[in-house]
């Protein structure tokens, strides 16, 4: 397993840099939050990622796609870390294709997948219905009604819910609220009758909705793989979704650490720049280290995927653990170093901070996978 | 065939001839030297053999007695001795830190003189670094070494001379320019310890026993021929051989052991699950401790990642930066590991000796003490979060 970039990734990565610093910087970030824009994404942003291959990377080239690997989405996730940029790439290009690649069947895969190539189609995951991540406690009912299932549930924190022409639900066909089989995913349009979509404000900007499902009817053919079998494809979805997280996360913790670096070699206090002071030094290297380890996990986990490791759980779940720490570590760092300025709105690192704690709740936060390693590790 | 096949048929067949059945076995390492011991009658033909075909320091050049591969051939030569369980043949200050140091900076007689008995485990070298008063300030050392025709006069003190009290000789940093600025006065200096004016006393440490000794230099003499890298020049050897030595000790994050003891090598959870028990899902039943145990089981797959990539990174371009974070975070790491055994263990991980406590625990509560020194030697764990925050983040001294 390569622990480094290849040729082919590394201009990948260089030139998602080199796009997003000048196409999407932090104040196209600014700009998309202050103008309270109701996609909470630029379109002709997104459609310019979309000419670059990015929301086909994960998908087969059988529909379209460049099946370029997460070792190439983790790098381009690492650099809108940096940029805090907003697209609906995660809900679409990992999320969406990871949901229909690993569960549909060839005629889904057919419909949807080159549409999410060419940028026509836009996805979201409704799953989660409580305040923090557990993938299987599901309430919301679909039951059978002649060749329809209806729907009635309510979800919560779905990303990009409420800008999305796609919504994959899941609901409990079978069995009781924290049972693992019995769950099914469905396809609905987000137009479909009796869907309610109420937009979030998040802390970060960060586009997600609550969306209440009033006994909507749905055919049987908009099932995403086998009924009550939907929790392993959840699963593998899920492991990739938490990867391509950890890059955005490492991403804005290596963002708000290099910015705080330049930081302390500039404000001067007591004659002196305050980066000379050891107590700061120190906790700087400290930063370093667990930044240099959260890479490694990160490119690691992201390995993982595109070899099909049989370790891939846990090596999700290293990685957003990893990323989940270290970015909750320099974030809090970031601001305590600027010192005033570092709680005004107007200077970055408070962006950060607030990016880190939202992404610490996608699919599990760092205590979530404490235990999910340990009880994966047989103790 | 590829030359690097042949070679490895070569080497198999070698290994399969040469080594020794019990050195096929787990077991001690020898050490050589002039009063060499050999736990087994085999170690001692292990290493003649080795020593013989260069093998003990396979990439060093061979005209100084070392086995002249490439990086690819040692890499098969590791492979087949890996394959067969071969032990190392010889562990030795000599190898891991002298020898590299030599190969950079000493003459070529020097060369000539010194590596090659190196090479086949003749000489037991120590090091003579740390003094009672330069400790992490290492540069501040007094221990004196004055000009006298052909030789130096040495006089001064050393501490935590690993084996002082077994090695045949010390290299030594001592110092030359006493008028110079710290950092430029100071020599690198081989010295002879079989000889009246250089005595050696014994430290304990806490965990009651320890490789450390102080070392006496008083009117001690060595040829002036043996000065290396120039005189006043010492600086710059001693700051390349620390970097030999810290990657030594950073690898113990990796392998888990206080001082590379085999017999503290079950994991972290086994532990916990023997000494505080498991509930009805098999997982154990202190959730506090289960939690710690995962993360710390977790950053040590992350730590021995990252030691993974620093090792890529660096066989395809420069020295990667994130070297310096392994020896401060792999040693702190390994004292948490020992932390959260004592802490499974209750009190039977405080043990002195005798009886109601196993072999084992009194070893992981020997290693446990041990490991305290781990984040001192070879430079603190803040000497070396000095080093990260100058080096590598560029963050300014005044």
């Amino acid at each position: 397993m390569a622990l480094i970039l290849n040729e082919e990734q590394q201009s990948l990565k260089d030139i998602a840099k080199e796009f997003l610093q000048k196409n999407a910087p932090v104040t196209h970030f600014r700009e998309i939050r202050d103008t309270q824009n109701e996609l909470g994404y630029d379109e002709s942003l997104w459609s310019e990622m979309v000419n670059l291959g990015w929301s086909g990377i994960l998908i087969p080239e059988d529909y379209g796609g460049f099946d370029f690997g997460m070792v190439g989405m983790g790098s381009i996730f690492e650099e809108m870390g940096r940029t805090l940029t907003p697209s609906p790439l995660f809900s679409t290009g990992v999320l969406g294709a990871s949901l229909l690649t690993l569960g549909g069947d060839d005629k889904q895969k057919q419909n949807y997948l080159p549409r999410i190539v060419e940028g026509s189609l836009t996805t979201a995951l409704a799953l989660e219905e409580g305040n923090r991540h557990s993938p299987f406690s599901i309430s919301t009912k679909a039951t059978k009604a002649g060749n329809d299932y209806k729907i009635s549930g309510e979800k919560t924190f779905v990303i990009d819910g409420h800008c999305s022409n796609l919504i994959i639900v899941a609901a409990r066909t079978e069995g009781s609220d924290d049972d693992a089989s019995g769950i099914t995913l469905f396809l609905v349009e987000a137009e479909a009758n009796g869907i309610e979509i109420t937009k979030t404000s998040m802390v970060d900007s960060r586009n997600s909705a609550n969306i209440k499902f009033n006994d909507i009817t749905v055919s049987s053919s908009n099932l995403l793989g086998e009924e009550n079998n939907g929790a392993s494809i959840l699963e593998e979805v899920l492991d990739r979704a938490q990867i391509a997280i950890s890059a955005e996360m490492l991403g804005n913790a290596s963002q708000a650490f290099d910015v705080t670096l330049d930081y302390l070699k500039e404000r001067k206090q007591f004659g002196s720049v305050i980066g000379t002071f050891q107590a700061l030094q120190h906790r700087a290297a400290e930063m370093y280290s667990e930044l240099e380890l959260t890479k490694s996990s990160v490119i690691a986990a992201c390995n993982a995927v595109d070899e099909n490791s049989n370790d891939l759980k846990r090596m999700a779940s290293l990685a957003k653990y990893k990323a989940g720490e270290t970015n909750h570590l320099v974030t809090n760092e970031a601001v305590q170093m600027h010192g005033g300025v570092g709680v005004t709105d107007e200077y970055d690192v408070g962006l950060y901070l607030k990016r880190a704690r939202v992404t610490e709740q996608i699919f599990g936060n760092s205590e979530y996978h404490l235990d999910r390693y340990a009880t994966l590790s047989e103790y | 065939m590829t030359d690097l096949q042949t070679f490895r048929e070569e080497t198999r067949d070698w290994l399969e001839a040469n080594c020794p059945q019990e050195m096929r076995k787990p077991g001690d390492v020898a050490w050589g030297g002039r009063n060499a011991q050999f736990s087994h009658p085999d170690q001692k033909i292990w290493l003649e053999r080795m020593g013989e075909k260069g093998w003990t320091c396979p990439t060093w050049p061979s005209e100084y007695g070392g086995g002249g591969l490439s990086k690819e051939e040692n890499k098969i030569l590791q492979e087949e001795m890996g394959a067969i369980g071969a032990r190392s043949p010889l562990g030795s200050f000599g190898i891991w830190m002298l020898g590299p140091a030599l190969l950079e900076f000493a003459n070529e007689e020097q060369k000539k003189e010194h590596l090659p008995p190196i090479v086949r485990g003749e000489v037991w070298w120590c090091q003579g670094y740390s003094e009672p008063g330069s400790g992490s300030d290492l540069a501040s050392l007094s221990t004196k070494a004055v000009e006298d025709g052909d030789n130096y006069v040495i006089n001064g003190q050393k501490i935590w001379t690993s084996y002082a009290d077994k090695a045949d000789k010390i290299f030594c940093l001592v110092r030359t320019g006493p008028q110079e600025p710290k950092h430029d006065g100071i020599s690198f200096l081989l010295i002879d310890m079989d000889q009246q004016g250089v005595t050696t006393r014994p430290i304990t440490l806490i965990s009651g026993k320890s490789p450390f000794c102080e070392t006496f230099f008083d009117d001690a003499k060595a040829p002036t021929k043996d000065l290396v890298g120039g005189l006043n020049k010492g600086w710059t050897v001693a700051k390349r051989l620390l970097e030999h030595e810290r990657t030594m000790i950073s690898a113990m994050g990796l392998s888990g052991g206080g001082d590379g003891s085999k017999k503290t090598k079950s994991g972290l959870a086994e532990i916990g699950k023997k000494y505080v028990g498991i509930d009805a899902d098999q997982k154990i039943s202190d959730k506090a401790l289960r939690r710690k145990v995962a993360m710390h089981d977790l950053n040590s797959r992350a730590f021995g990642l990252t030691m993974q990539r620093v090792g890529e990174e660096t066989k395809v371009g420069a020295p990667s930066p994130a070297a310096a974070m392994g020896k401060y975070y792999g040693t702190e790491h390994n004292k948490l590991r020992y932390e959260l055994m004592l802490e499974a263990m209750g009190t039977q991980g405080v043990g002195w000796d005798g009886e109601g406590f196993s072999i084992e625990e009194l070893a992981i509560t020997r290693d446990w003490l041990r490991t305290k020194a781990n984040s001192i030697e070879g430079g603190t764990s803040e000497v070396q979060l000095n080093v990260i925050s100058k080096r590598v983040l560029g963050l300014p001294d005044k």
